[in-house]
């Protein structure tokens, strides 16, 4: 079903379609962040996809275009899923779903919070997690997860974690009890 | 008036009523009363709170030690209980609530989260609550069992045991009257 959506849709948006793939039964298409709302606009009116369960963003640093956002498409009755992807620059705004789906509202937000990737055309584009004045985005690959000092008086600070040599992460995959212990990653 | 044994009259004692008199000083039994009465404040932030909520229902029932009157009104809770994490978006707002509490008060940091930041080095967690506000008791465990939270409690009987009624527990109180 998703594998016919992606070609009307290869078909109807020739030229803004960057890529798409197809991973364990999952379909992915990769558009222009130009087209990217029409592609979006399109699936929801003509092909069904009347129901966003997600959006999310990715952040490619080092490359150019930095971003990514993703879509998670399905319909009501789950019988097809699809997953709209699109590249976004540093310096460029994604135009909101929210018009198409109420669902992007918060979802938008929190890409915005987390990610620092502006929407054009949201109805309250302001952060849903940390505070209206917290000066960084920390999911960003060049925050550190220990965070950094910041303060706003009154309204909250925040300070940097001791992460004491961390962080310390598994090596999942292998068998051995011993290497799969978590631990920092310059001590092997 | 001339009394015998069977016929005693006497002018502020009642035998019937006060048959026995104790003689204590008057630290010990503030002291007494507080540690046998403490109201909590639950700060219940995350999942420690399930616990704090199990303590104080029936099974391990913390009424047991007069500690079930939960408040959520800060000004009349005598302990506050740090159940969870603490996040920095919610700290001021925990000290907010711990300076609304009227001395004496206490505080137990429940739990890995409220003691340390517990498993979130982050850039979002306060890394234990005792960089706001003083605390009395750590409990470790995450989350504790509901007889820890119990034991700590009684850990702070103790400690209220031990200390001045007033010195050293109304120390906002000496502040502003000095
Ligand atoms: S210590 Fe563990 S159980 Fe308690 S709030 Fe933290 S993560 Fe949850």
């Amino acid at each position: 079903m998703s594998a016919e959506d992606l070609d009307v849709l290869k078909k109807e948006f020739a030229a803004e379609v960057i890529g798409t793939k197809e991973f364990r039964g999952e379909h992915t298409i990769t558009v222009s962040l130009a087209a990217l709302y029409d592609v979006l606009a399109y699936c929801k009116n003509s092909l069904g996809y009347n129901f966003l369960l997600d959006i999310s963003s990715l952040d490619h640093f080092g490359d150019d275009p930095r971003f990514e956002m993703v879509y998670e498409l399905a319909t009501v009755d789950d019988k097809k899923h699809l997953r709209v992807k699109a590249p976004v620059g540093e310096e460029e705004s994604v135009k909101s779903a929210v018009d198409l789906w109420l669902a992007a509202d918060w979802h938008e937000r929190e890409a915005y919070d987390m990610m620092g990737i502006n929407f054009t055309g949201h109805p309250n584009m302001k952060r849903i997690l940390m505070w209206e004045g917290y000066p960084f985005f920390p999911l960003r690959k060049d925050f550190p997860l220990a965070g950094r000092p910041s303060d706003m008086p009154d309204v909250a600070f925040t300070g940097v974690a001791p992460l004491e040599g961390g962080p310390f992460v598994t090596s999942c995959g292998t068998d051995d009890v011993v290497r799969r212990e978590p631990r920092a990653r310059d001590q092997k | 008036m001339e009394t015998t044994d069977t016929n005693q009259t006497f002018a502020a004692y009642d035998s019937k009523i006060e048959g026995n008199v104790i003689i204590t000083k008057v630290d010990a039994a503030m002291n007494w009363m507080r540690k046998n009465s403490m109201w909590p404040m639950p700060m219940g932030l995350a999942c420690c709170a399930i616990e704090m909520m199990a303590a104080a229902c029936s099974r391990f029932d913390l009424s047991r030690f007069g500690m079930e009157v939960m408040r959520f009104s800060p000004r009349q809770a005598d302990v506050m209980i740090v159940s969870g994490t603490v996040t920095y978006k919610m700290a001021l707002a925990v000290k907010r609530v711990w300076d609304q509490m009227p001395e004496p008060k206490w505080c137990i940091a429940m739990g890995a989260c409220a003691s340390s930041g517990g498993m979130y080095r982050s850039y979002a967690v306060l890394q234990g609550i005792d960089r706001l506000i003083p605390v009395d008791v750590y409990i470790s465990g995450c989350p504790p069992r509901p007889e820890a939270l119990i034991e700590g409690l009684l850990k702070l009987q103790r400690k209220i045991e031990g200390t001045d009624a007033v010195m050293e527990q109304k120390k906002e109180l000496l502040e502003d009257l000095a």
